[in-house]
């Protein structure tokens, strides 16, 4: 026999689990509508054969688009070999996913370090600074800096009127402009958690520091940078997932002749009018994105704990 | 040279920060102190005085504006801190809490390029100074505030620092901590015979721990001495004031010779009363009277009179507070051993003895 308290309690407890169901269910219904569903719908499209013109022929299974991510079938002898095309992209993308976020880190780290060293009003206006970028479409954004990378444009302009070279300098269409672009379109999402966990620092600690005979690098390296480790993470993980699928960017500034993986999978769905390979594109992206994190925030985790050199 | 025998020689140093626009705060103006080589020196004033100003420049993370500060006769005033032969124990310690116990307090002398055998050894020896062997390899965060507190003493000795800067380091501890941290601040001077430098606003915390105080209020050093010798021969109101309790009495001087004065009180009756060593200031001047050298009398008797206001019981003692008869605040403080003091109400009158060779005049 349940005492009348018991039951009592046993019925709040009842009630407050169904509430907690009431109550996040708008949030659970947004997250399987905008991020599962489609997510899903994209996994079964890969597994599909393709429509004629686009889409998917529905009911149809296939591996046709798995296969067309690795591998390619000679349209004379019928041979199978591998999709080199997709692979080359595929590194290519990670490498300069890669470069781009040490490149954004090791100007972000900089600067996040000088805002945080500020007077607080001054501060705030930096940082507020630093947002301005997010105020302006990205394709805008990417266009200005074509302005400033092409040949007539603000650098060559200056480099000959300088002297410095007789003729302008190609940078327009080759990777040091996606590099220009994409350093600064993703700097201050890398600026802005390295400021966030900079910010929290205790400045006694770094005086600390300077006490025991640490000189600035010294500190630099053993004090600053392993507390920062939360915000150089975050920053990094903010700028490698966007930048690995990056789609705007290199195809203004690359000219669309270097592919990355994301002008791949657009070109799947517009063009190449083949879903399911650029759904097993899009999903295979997400893999490799997944797996670096893990590795990534894993890995960190581990140097970060406090236990060594 | 003589100079070299003192641990710390400031001479004449001035601190100004430029705040926002045209204002400026003098920190420190014109400060001038010596510490000496093993001494316990504790710099003591209210919060704004200037005491940690003075430990920072001594520590390198501020510059002096003007003056010089001489570390065994050698001027290190524009030193860097990493190149000072000194240790900061931080007013939160300041741990680093991404290592152990074991790496912090290594830390120092591994900036210092010490090979890794000695570093082992000597953090070992530093654990068991400070009584934390088996919390070695603990991280800060999961130790408690005292024992944060022996770590973070035990880092800063660790290089052997030539003196070690302490600021307000008891001030996070709870009572009873606070008092068993203060014996053991003491034997660990006395175990490593390093100079101390503590900083502090609490006045029976410096009473208690130093071989000499120097009081500090508004950026000027007041008054530098032995405990007792400020707490009996205070040179100003705010010296007097800031350790201890005290009565003031207002009076005029009649006579003085030999480094006694007779001094007319304000209210009522003359008292001979100890000269400073700097002269007699001019005009009406102010006798300072600790309360446990004054004691009730009968009526008409003694050096004062006065009615009795309240009394406060404190087991020990009890605290005679009375309005002597020009409205003067007075307090008398009466040992509670069998068979002292007097019976007094509120509201009785009692006279006051106040002990030969006590009273001592004011500079202000």
């Amino acid at each position: 026999m349940m005492s009348d308290a018991t039951r009592i309690a046993e019925n709040a407890r009842r009630a407050d689990i169904r509430n907690r169901w009431w109550l996040t269910a708008p949030a659970l219904f947004i997250l399987f509508v905008a991020a599962i569903g489609p997510l899903l719908v994209v996994l079964l499209y890969s597994f599909m054969l393709k429509g004629d013109f686009g889409d998917v022929k529905y009911g149809q299974f296939s591996l046709d688009g798995w296969f067309s991510v690795f591998f390619e079938r000679d349209i004379f002898d019928d041979t199978v070999g591998i999709a080199e095309a997709h692979v080359s992209i595929l590194w290519r993308s990670v490498k300069l996913s890669l470069i781009t976020t040490l490149l954004t880190l090791f100007i972000g780290f900089p600067t996040a370090y000088y805002i945080s060293i500020q007077e607080p009003r001054r501060r705030d206006l930096l940082v507020f600074m630093v947002t301005i970028p997010f105020w302006t479409n990205i394709l805008i954004r990417t266009f200005a800096m074509q302005e400033v990378v092409r040949n007539e444009g603000v650098i060559n302009t200056l480099l000959v009127w300088s002297g410095i070279v007789d003729r302008p300098i190609q940078i327009m269409y080759t990777d040091w402009a996606i590099f220009f672009g994409m350093v600064y379109v993703y700097l201050p999402l890398m600026v802005l958690p390295l400021y966030a966990s900079m910010e929290k620092i205790d400045f006694r600690l770094v005086e600390a520091g300077y006490d025991l005979y640490a000189g600035r690098f010294q500190v630099l390296r053993r004090v600053i940078i392993p507390l920062v480790k939360p915000g150089i993470v975050a920053g990094s993980i903010l700028v490698f997932i966007p930048s690995l699928g990056a789609y705007v960017t290199p195809r203004v500034l690359g000219g669309g002749k270097n592919l990355m993986l994301g002008n791949l999978i657009d070109l799947q769905f517009g063009q190449g009018k083949n879903w399911p390979l650029g759904s097993a594109l899009s999903i295979t992206l997400l893999v490799i994105v997944t797996v670096a994190l893990l590795f990534y925030v894993r890995n960190a985790s581990k140097s970060g704990g406090g236990h060594g050199h | 040279m003589a100079s070299t025998a003192n641990a710390i020689d400031a001479r004449g140093v001035s601190k100004v920060f430029k705040g926002a626009g045209q204002d400026e705060v003098r920190a420190l103006d014109n400060v001038s102190v010596t510490i000496r080589e093993n001494e316990f020196f504790t710099l003591l004033g209210p919060s704004g005085c200037g005491k940690t100003t003075l430990l920072r420049l001594i520590a390198g993370f501020d510059f002096p504006t003007e003056g010089e500060i001489l570390l065994h006769g050698e001027n290190i005033a524009l030193l860097p801190p990493y190149k000072r032969p000194v240790n900061t124990v931080f007013q939160n310690y300041a741990l680093f809490p991404h290592m152990t116990v074991g790496q912090n307090i290594a830390f120092g002398l591994e900036m210092l390029g010490k090979p890794k055998d000695e570093i082992a050894a000597r953090v070992s020896e530093m654990l068991k100074l400070v009584r934390m062997e088996e919390l070695k390899d603990r991280r800060t965060s999961q130790i408690s505030g005292g024992q944060q507190q022996r770590v973070a003493l035990a880092r800063a000795l660790a290089p052997r620092p030539k003196v070690l800067l302490l600021d307000e380091p008891l001030s996070a501890l709870d009572y009873k901590l606070r008092k068993d941290m203060q014996i053991e601040l003491k034997r660990l001077q006395h175990d490593t015979g390093i100079t101390f430098i503590f900083v502090t606003h609490d006045q029976e915390e410096a009473l208690t721990m130093s071989d000499r105080i120097a009081v500090m209020s508004k950026g000027k050093i007041l008054q530098v001495g032995s405990p007792h010798d400020i707490y009996v021969r205070p040179v100003d109101h705010f010296v007097a004031n800031f350790i201890g309790e005290t009565n003031f009495l207002k009076g005029k001087v009649i006579s003085s010779k030999g480094g006694k004065a007779t001094v007319e009180l304000a209210p009522g009756g003359t008292l001979l009363a100890d000269v400073p060593e700097a002269g007699l200031p001019k005009g009406e001047i102010s006798l300072v009277v600790r309360p446990e050298n004054a004691t009730l009398v009968k009526p008409g008797k003694g050096d004062l009179s006065g009615t009795v206001e309240t009394i406060v019981y404190f087991g020990t003692d009890t605290h005679v507070h009375l309005k002597l008869t020009d409205g003067t605040a007075f307090m008398v403080r009466q040992q509670n051993a069998a068979g002292s003091g007097v019976d007094v109400k509120t509201g009785d009158k009692a006279g006051i003895a106040i002990a030969a060779g006590t009273p001592r005049i004011l500079m202000d």
